[in-house]
């Protein structure tokens, strides 16, 4: 019998043909995905890596539902241009907290992985507000509603809690004080900036709109954008650390 | 010759079953009952009416509480017209054959087939609209609703899976009908399927304009849509597979194993991708489970696979079925087509990786991406030549019937992208390519030249079939849509060539000195002049999507009627 007249059984079984299917179609994603989940060499481990605070989270889903990872990436390749334009490649651990990753696929504009602390507050206000204000060429679109909406709070911490049940550590401490944290990251003057600073250490309070007031979309993207990239101080990362 | 009473037994293969037994058929004859079917889903659309208005009234966010709205006015609207039907149609359900000819049921496929012109010529339209914007930025109108950010995976969803999967669903229940020679499973549930379908794409839709979405490219729907999706596409699958088994030839047409395995991989893609916890059951926004670079590689097997198994596997089958028809000659190769299925569905699922060249994402999986890619060349083009050659000893036709040349373009932009894809696997191009617009151009070549052109040409025969024209009102006006369009993906795909290569390539030039030649926004102000090419190649595909829907919208309303309908073609070995 030859091998035509053997493939028969899935030309007059349509069952036989799914299950046929169903084998064939597991089998590279079996072999791709399910090593990512034990090889320790995927996810190095790097000091420095926290959770996203209240406040950066909120700004983090503003920069999802505007779809901004539609022209910026967050992945610098190990490139020689890419690490002088941008800085250091980027490593898997720096998006570990990441749900979803926000890597990208095309860069209309420059990458974002390490834009944290490279410009003003005012700066990016002012660009995200007007970019054409800041730069004349830029075809990035303005969000002028970002600064006059004011952040929901009331569910933060369900956020927290559900990041908490998909793999990300927020303490439960952490996760009781969202509200009272997502304010004081924004306020300066705010009594809770100590414990705040307490449970996220080395985050930077400021007022990043600029603008007195409950917090809004605008502080709290900026808050995001601004800590991109910042996590992991590379003048203590050993980059050998984690060879095996 | 099969009575209509067994015929009517029959036709309750997907649940439908007439409420009475066998034994008390007779006395029933003039009784009516409701099925199965429309009892149970007048009940389930009746509940979901109440559970969703009540979701509603407790929403967290103002997207949610109008879908939540949105779906309890579908339901009711669902339930209603259920019972309706009920009242209007005859005690017996349609018969499975009249006069022994399969007794096709083709109301779901004509109502798929209007939604996909209708969807497509939307996507394109936003297509062009997004853009213009990056040619001239104040398009953006500086509102939530109409920024480039919200528009583009309108577009994308807009052109795939409303145009794109509309034709599919339309064509597979065609072809699923002909080849087995048996009517559609079930009674409702191919209803269920069309209009659940393009429900989900209404609420996919309005919520990325309500800035609702996960964020994963091609798959930005949120969790309740998902699980939505996910019920009616195991309804796809259990339709689609019960013709299948209840068919009259002895084999499943080559044709019917791509649509089962678009189907499957679909369903299996869905799932692995979108497990997501939303963080409450009364609000839009959800977190995936995956995080970083797992989510990353689940994302691409996914992204890419949707390109393999939606884009490909499902329109090849348009491809083994209508040309052949259209040709009226039988497939090239059987024993071709055999080892094109397998290795094609084998080594797709594999190239997820190519899309993290060089990224976080482990180096062996970036190199077995890379290389299953590069093998995926080979089926690629088995099947292209498996579709070329089918036209040996009818090349002819090409000069007298343009939806023929429309179908044969496709094959041929079909292996140009196959070809191209690869390549721009290979790490070191993609080093080149990745993040510019020359992938842009890439999925347009695939999207315009060969989804569009194949899904274009099943439309032009499809219609007439369905509404029993003679012929389409004008293959002149075909003629005019296949040039202007085809002259629009040159001028945007050679557009995109040159800007994605051109800021690649000033991404990376340096000075004499070793400094960085350019900076990043000298890079965008080069791109300008692309834009306005590529909008302009995008506007002349709109106008020949355009001239299509009045050409098959003329030949329904005044074609002439087709006296005796044809038998269906056995094209295969």
């Amino acid at each position: 019998m030859s091998f035509w007249t053997r493939h028969q059984i899935f030309e007059k079984n349509s069952i036989i043909l799914i299950a046929g299917i169903l084998v064939v179609i597991a089998i590279g994603g079996l072999v791709e995905i399910t090593p990512l989940f034990y090889l320790k060499s995927t996810i190095e481990v790097v000091d420095g890596v926290r959770p996203y605070t209240p406040l950066e989270l909120a700004g983090r889903n503003i920069y999802v539902r505007e779809g901004c990872y539609l022209c910026h990436s967050q992945m610098i390749r190990p490139l020689r241009d890419e690490v002088e334009r941008y800085g250091h490649f980027s490593l898997a651990a720096e998006s570990m907290y990441d749900h979803p990753f926000q890597w990208g696929s095309k860069r209309t504009g420059p990458d974002l992985a390490r834009v944290g602390a490279k410009y003003s507050d005012e700066w990016h206000v002012t660009h995200l507000t007007n970019p054409r204000a800041i730069v004349p060429q830029s075809v990035m679109p303005g969000y002028p509603f970002l600064a006059k909406t004011e952040i929901d709070t009331s569910t933060i911490a369900d956020h927290l809690r559900t990041n908490h049940a998909v793999g990300v550590p927020y303490s439960d401490d952490q996760i009781a004080n969202a509200v009272a944290d997502l304010k004081a990251q924004a306020d300066p003057d705010n009594a809770g900036t100590d414990a705040f600073a307490k449970r996220y250490p080395k985050a930077v309070v400021r007022n990043f709109d600029g603008k007195g007031g409950a917090p809004t979309e605008m502080d709290a993207l900026v808050a995001y954008l601004q800590m991109l990239g910042t996590l992991v101080d590379f003048k203590l990362y050993n980059e050998k650390a984690n060879l095996r | 010759m099969i009575s209509i009473k067994d015929a009517a037994a029959k036709a309750g293969l997907m649940g439908q079953a007439p409420l009475q037994r066998e034994s008390n058929m007779q006395q029933v004859q003039s009784t009516k009952w409701m099925t199965h079917g429309e009892a149970g889903l007048t009940l389930f659309f009746t509940v979901a009416a109440f559970v969703c208005a009540f979701a509603a009234a407790k929403a967290l966010d103002a997207p949610f509480a109008f879908h939540a709205s949105l779906a309890a006015a579908a339901s009711a609207a669902a339930a209603f017209a259920i019972v309706n039907r009920y009242f209007d149609r005859p005690a017996e359900l349609p018969p499975q054959e009249i006069n022994g000819k399969p007794n096709y049921n083709l109301g779901p496929i004509k109502f798929a087939s209007v939604m996909a012109m209708f969807w497509g010529i939307a996507g394109f339209t936003v297509g062009l609209l997004i853009a213009c914007q990056l040619a001239w930025p104040w398009l953006n109108f500086d509102l939530p609703w109409t920024s480039f950010g919200r528009l583009r995976p309108l577009h994308t969803s807009a052109v795939i899976f409303a145009f794109g999967g509309n034709v599919l669903v339309a064509t597979s229940f065609y072809v699923v009908q002909r080849t087995c020679r048996a009517r559609l499973a079930g009674d409702l549930a191919p209803w269920f399927v069309v209009l659940g379908y393009n429900f989900f794409i209404l609420v996919a839709g309005t919520g990325y304009l309500l800035g609702v979405t996960q964020s994963k490219e091609y798959a930005e729907p949120e969790w309740y849509s998902d699980l939505w999706l996910t019920i009616v596409w195991v309804v796809y699958l259990l339709v689609f597979l019960a013709t299948v088994i209840k068919r009259k030839e002895p084999h499943i047409f080559v044709a019917n194993w791509f649509y089962l395995a678009f189907i499957v991989t679909i369903a299996v893609l869905h799932l692995g991708n979108n497990p997501a916890l939303p963080v409450s059951v009364f609000g839009s926004k959800s977190y995936i489970a995956w995080g970083g670079v797992q989510d990353a590689m689940f994302q691409w097997w996914y992204g890419h696979n949707a390109v393999g198994f939606f884009l490909t596997a499902g329109f090849l089958a348009i491809m083994y079925y209508f040309i052949p028809k259209r040709a009226e000659r039988p497939i090239y190769s059987y024993r071709l087509s055999i080892i094109h299925f397998w290795a094609l569905i084998f080594l797709y699922i594999w190239a997820g990786p190519h899309h993290l060249h060089y990224t976080a994402l482990p180096d062996w999986a970036q190199t077995l991406g890379m290389t299953f890619s590069i093998m995926l060349w080979m089926p690629s083009w088995g099947g292209m030549i498996n579709g070329l050659m089918t036209l040996s000893g009818a090349w002819d036709k090409l000069r007298t019937d343009p939806v023929l040349r429309m179908l044969v373009v496709s094959v041929a932009f079909y292996g140009m992208s196959t070809f191209e894809g690869p390549m721009m696997s290979i790490k070191v191009v993609n080093s080149l390519s990745h993040y510019t617009d020359w992938t842009i151009g890439h999925v347009h070549s695939g999207a315009l030249g060969w989804v569009g052109f194949v899904s274009f040409g099943a439309l032009y025969c499809l219609v007439p079939w369905l509404w029993g024209r003679k012929q389409l009102y004008s293959l002149k006006l075909v003629n005019w849509h296949f040039w202007i369009s085809t002259i629009g993906i040159v001028l945007y795909i050679s557009a995109m060539w040159v800007s994605g290569i051109l800021q690649g390539l000033m991404w990376r030039a340096y000075t004499s000195l070793g400094f960085l030649e350019y900076s990043f926004i000298e890079t965008v102000e080069a791109m300008h002049p692309f834009y306005i090419i590529r909008a302009a190649g995008g506007a002349l595909f709109l106008i020949g999507a355009l001239i299509m829907a009045y050409n098959l919208w003329m030949t329904v309303r005044v074609g002439e009627v087709e006296v005796t309908t044809p038998l269906a073609l056995q094209p295969a070995e």
